[in-house]
């Protein structure tokens, strides 16, 4: 015996997890009887997939069992999709789950719902990814075989809706091994056209025959395309990977056309319809501004603008009146007024005095005399009487 | 005018027709606005007056052809 350095436990652990992480034991489908299933309150599902000789324990976290259509329970029968692993801290291997589906569910489906699940997780089939369709396509591409019914049904209603589209077709296998390649070339020849929506399809079949639009690279394709991609693949109730990935699927080829093509009588009416709004819009808001116009039209001082006038000019006239009658009163009083001075003038006047027998007594150099005190004797002085005047020498005075 | 797609044009129609009937534009706006609107309609409705309907198939990447459809 061979003395060799011991590892520890997790050192064995280790080496325990790395040879189970073979690639044999990645991505499995395993068939068998579910039993002790938990679902924890974390969201985590714990559970053991079990046949007649032996058990695995599994788990199922929160982000894989969200997107389960079902609620697995004890004694199901179910396929689970996932890989082994080994659990260190209790050194148990278990089978780390992605997928659970129902039993009896083929390699075809198997794989769909494990593409599914991936290209979900990329986002691929988020609805804010899908694009608009264009109201009036200038050109619709057809990505189908030539010669299959889904063709001449996709024509025949688009030609029904809209007798002018142009369309252009790209001829590809919808079915066997070259499907794929061939539609995903026709889809790759079509982004350099001047192609404005894109309908790719096929009529009916069995999940075999739509085989090709359920590959992951034809998806890809699709979620690339500058264009707007309308799936219609076949029938009403299955759904394709394409489906999932297009900006809009339809559940038939004619239904495609449908979606893709206005009907033109719609599209008359439409513009018809705008039409006459606009026009009624417009005549409404004219006679809007005419009445307004006829209002203020109908104003008095519009309407008569001479009854203004005569009205100011009345005014005017009493306005003169009061006037004249307050001129006429002033100069009244004024006349009287004079009258008074005059009298008192005349009163005052010395030609008055003189006419009463009064006389006015001035000296040689012409000063009035008033008292005898302003004459010597033997001068001259001067007496103005009311008719002639007199000289006379004073020969007396008193005092 | 030309480059103008259908959509676009309705749209403008559309934006126009909203415009006019909530009557905020003066009327001389309006006017023009409504000369507007009849350029576009006419617009509209000679793309879907189109009439001319071809089928084309691509045979090989950057070739065309006239298809015909063969009954079945």
């Amino acid at each position: 015996m061979v003395f060799v350095q011991p590892i520890s436990v997790s050192q064995l652990t280790k080496q325990i997890k790395a040879a189970l992480a073979h690639a044999s034991l990645q991505d499995v489908a395993v068939e068998g009887e579910i039993s002790n299933f938990v679902h924890h309150r974390s969201g985590h599902m714990y559970f053991s997939l079990k046949d007649a000789d032996s058990r695995i324990k599994a788990v199922m976290f929160r982000g894989r069992n969200q997107r389960l259509s079902f609620f697995p329970k004890n004694g199901d029968t179910l396929i689970a999709v996932g890989s082994v692993g080994v659990y260190e801290p209790n050194g148990e291997y278990q089978l780390y789950v992605d997928l659970l589906l129902p039993q009896g569910i083929g390699d075809l489906h198997i794989a769909f719902e494990q593409l599914k699940a991936k290209l979900e997780g990329e986002g691929l089939f988020d609805s804010k990814r899908k694009r608009a369709l264009p109201t009036l396509p200038h050109r619709v591409g057809v990505i189908t075989s030539p010669s299959g019914a889904a063709l001449r049904d996709i024509l025949n209603v688009l030609q029904r809706r809209h007798p002018g589209v142009k369309i252009l077709l790209f001829p590809a296998l919808v079915q066997g091994e070259g499907a794929p390649d061939s539609l995903i070339q026709a889809l790759s020849f079509a982004q350099n056209t001047d192609v404005d929506v894109l309908i790719i399809g096929r009529g009916g079949g069995s999940f075999e025959e739509l085989a090709a639009f359920n590959n992951e690279g034809l998806a890809r394709a699709i979620a690339q395309s500058s264009i707007p991609v309308v799936s219609a693949c076949g029938h009403e109730t299955d759904f394709t990977i394409a489906d999932f990935v297009a900006d809009l699927r339809a559940p038939t080829p004619s239904a495609a056309a449908e979606l893709v093509v206005p009907l033109r009588e719609d599209l008359l009416v439409s513009v018809t319809s705008f039409q006459n709004r606009m026009v009624n819009a417009l005549q409404r808001r004219i006679e809007s501004e005419r009445r307004y116009l006829k209002r203020l039209r109908q104003n008095p001082v519009l309407q008569k603008p001479e009854h203004t006038i005569n009205q100011r000019r009345q005014r005017l006239d009493e306005l003169w009146t009061s006037l004249g009658r307050f001129h006429r009163h002033a100069v009244v009083l004024r006349r009287e007024k004079l009258a008074g001075v005059v009298g008192k003038l005349e009163t005052l006047s010395p030609l008055n005095t003189l006419a009463r027998g009064y006389a006015i007594c001035q000296n040689d150099q012409g000063l009035i005399l008033r008292e005898a005190k302003q004459v010597s004797l033997g001068e001259i002085v001067h007496v103005t009487l009311r008719e002639g005047s007199l000289s006379c020498t004073v020969e007396g005075k008193k005092p | 005018m030309s480059e103008l797609r259908f959509e676009e044009a309705l749209a403008r129609l559309e934006e126009i027709v909203r415009s006019l009937e909530q009557g905020e534009a003066t009327l001389d706006e309006g006017l023009v606005l409504f000369e507007e609107g009849v350029k576009l309609a006419r617009f509209c409705n000679e793309k879907v007056d189109e009439a001319e309907a071809k089928i084309e198939i691509m045979i090989q990447e950057g070739q065309i052809e006239t298809f015909e459809v063969k009954e079945q």
